[in-house]
């Protein structure tokens, strides 16, 4: 049953992707391009999807549980450390050179395009790096 | 050049919002994609792997269920370039999961909670991404 919500949901959000134009790395790219061909629409993308999930949470998070399981599990770090400082750091210049975010990546992934197949085997790679280093040296707390 | 969409955009941003308000509500989760898909790599420390191969094989499969709902064509152009696309997989991988989320969990999900580790994490690689376009297409292109 979980599996199936998930599917929809999970195709929801894909459809969404590509609705919005952010599952193509030209159109992340010139928004990026602020001082070149800067296309402003990602934004619009970020607002809409903060706007519903700022309302919508509001409601969800005032019930006493999900629908299943017993508890929200909401991220519980709220420090600002050097992970949060280094790994989007990071991350940010990889989304620079590429236009790929992990969402995007995966929902292009079925279109076959020689980048995308390209990308992916090495962002799993670098996913595994990072929780592999997370395993042998654990933070002080999970999130 | 791509063309402005305003409305598209906000449509499908909506979208994506209605499908992590709606994984809160049914099981208590944030979407955040980095986290969903590092997770479908072992250790698994607790029951949820199917849902997490559910949401991934729903996404994977969204530009098929797009196309045939709108009836045109995905727009899609990525990079040919081997060794960049290679490179900006392992920093997106790498720095989105030891950061603890990506452009989803931390934009999406972190600044609807008005997570201040989330806003200083969107920030952090809006600014870098800037940055490494500007480098890329005025620096050493231009």
């Amino acid at each position: 049953m979980s599996f199936l919500i998930n599917l929809a949901l999970g195709l929801l959000f894909g459809v969404g992707l590509v609705v919005s134009g952010m599952s193509d790395p030209a159109k992340v790219l010139n928004f990026l391009d602020f001082f070149g061909t800067w296309d402003p629409s990602l934004a619009f993308v970020m607002g809409g999807a903060v706007l519903v999930g700022f309302v919508g949470y509001r409601s969800v998070l005032a019930r006493q549980k999900p629908i299943i399981g017993d508890r929200f599990y909401l991220p519980a770090k709220n420090d600002i450390d050097v992970h949060v400082l280094a790994g989007p750091a990071i991350f940010g210049i990889g989304w620079g050179l590429g236009g790929f975010c992990p969402g995007p990546a995966l929902a292009g992934l079925g279109l076959g395009a020689a980048g995308t197949v390209a990308f992916i085997p090495a962002m799993i790679t670098g996913m595994w790096a990072a929780r592999l280093i997370d395993e042998t040296l654990p933070r002080s707390s999970s999130d | 050049m791509t063309e402005f969409t305003p409305l598209a955009s906000l449509a499908g941003g909506m979208m994506i919002g209605v499908s992590a308000v709606l994984l809160m509500l049914w099981e208590g989760r944030i979407a955040g994609i980095s986290g969903i898909a590092s997770r479908l790599l072992p250790p698994y420390r607790d029951g949820a792997f199917l849902s997490r191969l559910g949401f991934v094989i729903g996404m994977i499969v969204a530009p098929f269920a797009a196309m045939t709902l709108t009836g045109n064509q995905v727009v899609q152009a990525v990079s040919s370039n081997f060794p960049l696309m290679i490179a900006a997989g392992l920093l997106v991988g790498f720095g989105s999961v030891w950061g603890s989320g990506c452009t989803s969990g931390h934009g999406v999900c972190g600044l609807s909670r008005l997570s201040p580790r989330s806003l200083v994490a969107t920030v952090m690689f809006m600014a870098t991404a800037f940055v490494t376009v500007f480098l890329v297409r005025h620096v050493i292109g231009g």
